[in-house]
């Protein structure tokens, strides 16, 4: 055993892949938090006067708000005085034509990440809306979207082109009042990404956005509303990654997503930001309120997320099931290394007659890892034949790491069937003897095993992202055997 | 409303510190009076009592039980005895000892069960070590209020290697007083290595009356000790139980507890086992049946400290009318404890849209080579074993009645003692429609 850890360290400190800081030149405001800075903000972005108050209101009662503490997580206190709260790359402001006008420095850097935003044109099918920090720098793809008749962009251009679609829908899932950092977002948020899918309009691309938070000690607060109406389908993927940085980064980002009669989103995730270095040093903050709301009847929305990097993750995506018929679905992998924490979950919230809902959710802890499952299932008193089926998986690799599950299930009407698994295991020695009698290398084995774990949510996901996700999952893990 | 609660039982303490005849006891009374002056009563705000709201008990003035509250007709006592059960009986009215009817023949040498009260003026050495010890006072403000108020309860000493085959009966009975009145009893159990015995704890309620049952149970069980415990609440249906159960478990020791909740308009059962021992097992078995506008909360907490240990949780539910039930299990694996192995699992029966049901089975764990799991599920009859019976020309009411009896008897069949066992048997198939007729049944 003491050989085996020694490996584990040894192997675990394999660098963080995608660690560098590109140097661009940024428009940044000082940092602190005022009305001042918050109608600087609106008044970059060219924002009409609903939005400001909007803001402002956000802000106001954020105020009188405290930083949940219920979280199985622990870090030091946030200083939101010393946090620039507006960031962007300098070149925007004339504003790139095409690919080729866009600062190379840019491109260099998502080449480095593997984003193909110069083959995209080839490789037809992913439409990128790449947000570096805080203001859209290339979309492309608008076309043959605009064809279909599917807007897609950041959401300043939706803020400019489309107001009164941002402005029906902005914050009726999630309130700007809901949480503490709901309501710090809803009074700073910068950009994000805006879609709307027309009624009867399957989206023909998978939609995708590559957050990446590049300015040092900038906060980003993405906003990102997806309106599904009636009778469409959309996939939208999300996923990011952090350069190396010491001072931990706050990241507070608001998902909000309307699915009308019919209508379909499948929202997936790949969170690979920096974790912060084997002492738990540095490493992102995020603290992410996501909620999809099935309207209509027969509508669906389903959560993806495989979650492998930040230093503390704090999510979850959430389904309002108020039509009927409609299903709430949440996958999700959640990997902790080192000093990471997560507490992660989803609410299920069934309102709707013969709502169904399916959790499917596997936790990895290694080394000092702390991996917590907190999810609530709530069967209200009109939601008849509601149907749930939960389960929660958790992986133990090494003895300091820790894993824990806080379900909580709420039920109100008879005709309910909810269920609820969940398991918690290490490796088995028989296993990994099984692979290694055939010759198969105990690093090998332990991949091989720990796919099979997660293989229920990477089946969930849109192809190129599961092979990206188990990667992911590999790189992570490296070493950490059990 | 909280400040009018903590002010009312802090009067009622001082009203009755006059005749109190503990010196040596005062101390810790004062500290956990004290306790509960600052925390006072809970609030669904905080995580614990999330979904049980006690403001009917927090408003009302309840008035603390004394000697002059013992008295019972004796020929009632007989109807709520267990029958056919041989055991050794303390009985308490409104938490009052009554020596004329307890029965102790026979005891084996050196085994200790009286009433707490009458050896807390001059405490043996085991008291005075042992008592207070087990219970949390910090985390739960109805033990400290417990604490505070401790006079009378059960003493119950088994020295080591001693077995005591005939269980022991501790009947709380309550009744109609010309007061609403609260008791506080306190039950200390001290099991010495290898020894043995079955306890059963029985609270009963006559007479519809309304009153509140504050009781505590202390526990520790020695190297290779062996408790089986059993916690039948029946209280009146106005009445309100609070009770918590403090269980402290050395090396190979084993705590089987049975809590079968039937009664009650307000009650909270809470145990807290903590496996300090190598190798200590726990098992806990629950049944909480609630109907009408009763409001049923369990809380469990296992803490595994030392290394192979293992428990097991069964609990089971069923709620009917405007019924609420609760469940939260939390199972705690610390650093040092490899090797645990720990289940749970809570099943709930929802029979009507008035009621609901509220369960959170809880796992924190801090050791990698464990196996934990839990499950939990909320539902209703199956449709599939109803038309069976039906079309066995058995009526759907009496159906109904037969499988939800099946449903709750998962857990009354783990009961060993057959006379506790046939008891709660009767009891539960009496809550049912058609009872006459499912007795013929099974």
């Amino acid at each position: 055993m003491p050989g085996q850890n020694e490996q584990v360290e040894n192997l675990v400190k394999t660098e963080y892949e995608h660690g560098f800081v590109t140097d661009v030149d940024t428009d940044t405001v000082a940092p602190g938090l005022n009305e001042d800075v918050i109608r600087l903000i609106s008044n970059k972005k060219g924002e009409p006067e609903w939005l400001l108050e909007w803001r402002l209101k956000a802000y106001r009662h954020w105020l009188k708000m405290t930083e949940p503490r219920w979280a199985h997580v622990h870090h030091e206190p946030i200083n939101y005085q010393s946090i620039s709260y507006y960031s962007a790359p300098k070149s925007k402001k004339t504003g790139p034509k095409n690919l080729d006008e866009v600062d190379p420095k840019l491109l260099e850097t998502y080449a480095k990440l593997g984003i193909p935003l110069q083959e995209q044109k080839m490789l037809a099918g992913v439409a990128v809306d790449a947000v570096f920090d805080s203001v859209s720098v290339a979309t492309t793809f608008k076309e043959k979207l605009a064809e279909a008749g599917v807007i897609f962009g950041s959401f300043s251009e939706a803020v400019q082109n489309h107001p009164d679609l941002v402005r029906q829908y902005l914050g009726t899932v999630v309130p700007t009042s809901d949480n503490f950092f709901a309501a710090l977002n809803s009074a700073v948020f910068t950009d994000g990404s805006f879609c709307y899918v027309p009624k009867g309009v399957r989206c023909p691309m998978e939609l995708s956005t590559y957050f990446r938070i590049n300015a040092s000690n900038t906060g980003q607060f993405e906003r990102t509303l997806i309106i599904a109406d009636e009778g469409s389908y959309v996939s939208y993927l999300e996923g990011c990654t952090a350069p190396m940085r010491d001072e931990n980064q706050l990241h507070a980002a608001v998902v909000e997503l309307i699915a009308l009669e019919n209508a379909r989103i499948k929202y997936s995730t790949v969170q690979n930001w920096y974790p912060g270095d084997e002492n738990g040093k540095g490493g992102i903050y995020n603290f992410v309120t996501k909620r999809g709301d099935c309207r209509g009847n027969h509508s669906r929305i389903s959560w993806t997320q495989v979650e492998t990097g930040s230093a503390i993750t704090w999510k979850y995506p959430s389904c309002i099931l108020r039509g009927d018929h409609s299903v709430g679905e949440f996958y999700s992998v959640a990997v902790t290394n080192n000093y990471q924490q997560a507490d992660t979950g989803t609410k299920m919230i069934h309102i709707g007659k013969n709502t169904k809902s399916t959790i499917i959710s596997k936790g990895i802890s290694a080394r000092h890892g702390q991996n917590a499952y907190r999810g609530l299932v709530r069967i209200g008193k009109g939601a008849e034949n509601a149907r749930n089926y939960t389960r929660c998986d958790s992986l133990l690799m090494g003895d300091q790491c820790g894993a824990h599950t806080f379900p909580y299930i709420e039920t109100r009407n008879s005709s309910a069937k909810v269920e609820h698994e969940a398991t918690t295991s290490k490796i088995s020695d028989d296993q990994l003897f099984y692979c290694l009698q055939r010759g198969i290398s105990e690093e090998d084995a332990v991949n091989m095993i720990v796919n099979g774990f997660c293989k229920e949510v990477f089946r969930e996901l849109p192809m190129e992202f599961a092979v990206e996700a188990q990667k992911l999952l590999g790189i992570t893990l490296e070493g950490a055997i059990g | 409303m909280n400040g009018t609660a903590i002010h009312h039982y802090l009067a009622e303490y001082h009203r009755r510190e006059a005749s109190n005849n503990t010196p040596w006891l005062q101390e810790q009374g004062l500290a956990a009076l004290e306790k509960f002056r600052n925390n006072g009563l809970p609030t669904t705000r905080q995580e614990n009592w999330k979904y049980t709201d006690i403001g009917a008990l927090a408003r009302t003035g309840f008035i603390t039980a004394d000697a002059r509250h013992n008295t019972i007709e004796h020929h009632r006592l007989d109807a709520v005895r267990i029958k056919g059960l041989d055991c050794y009986e303390l009985i308490f009215i409104n938490g009052q000892f009554s020596p004329t009817h307890t029965r102790l023949e026979g005891l084996p040498a050196g085994v200790m069960v009286e009433s707490l009260g009458r050896s807390l003026p001059n405490p043996s050495a085991t008291v005075r070590e042992h008592l207070n010890r087990y219970a949390d006072n910090d985390n739960y403000a109805f033990t400290a209020l417990n604490t505070a108020f401790l006079t009378d309860g059960t003493l119950l000493v088994i020295p080591a290697n001693a077995v005591i085959e005939k269980p022991v009966n501790l009947l709380y009975i309550s009744n109609r007083q010309d007061q609403t009145l609260v008791s506080h009893p306190r039950n200390l159990v001290i099991l010495g290595a290898n020894s043995r015995a079955t306890l059963i704890e029985s609270y009963i309620g006559l007479d519809k009356a309304e009153y509140f049952t504050n009781t505590v149970t202390e526990i520790l069980a020695g190297e290779g000790a062996s408790l089986e415990h059993y916690k039948i609440q029946q209280e009146s249906e106005r009445s309100f139980h609070i009770g918590s159960t403090h269980v402290t478990q050395q090396k190979d020791s084993r705590y089987v507890s049975h809590s079968i909740s039937l009664g009650g308009a307000l009650v909270r059962n809470d145990i807290t086992a903590t496996l300090g021992g190598n190798g200590s097992e726990t098992i806990l078995n629950g049944l909480y049946m609630a109907g009408d506008r009763q409001h049923v909360d369990n809380h469990t907490l296992v803490n595994h400290l030392q290394p192979n240990t293992r428990s097991e949780e069964y609990y089971r539910g069923v709620l009917d009318g405007h019924a609420r039930g609760v469940f939260n299990g939390k199972i705690i694996v610390h650093k040092n404890a490899q090797k645990t192995d720990a289940r749970q699992s809570n099943a709930n029966l929802l029979l009507s849209d008035n009621a609901e049901v509220d369960t959170k089975p809880e796992l924190e764990i801090y050791a990698n080579d464990v196996k934990c799991s839990h499950g939990a599920t909320v539902g209703q009859l199956d449709e599939n074993m109803l038309f069976y019976l039906r079309s066995r020309a058995i009526d759907e009411e009496t159906a109904r009645s037969l499988l939800t009896y099946a449903f709750a008897d998962d857990v009354i069949r783990r009961i060993t003692l057959q006379p506790v066992r046939d008891r709660l048997e009767y009891s539960v198939i009496g809550r049912l429609p058609d009872a006459s007729l499912i007795r013929e049944f099974v």
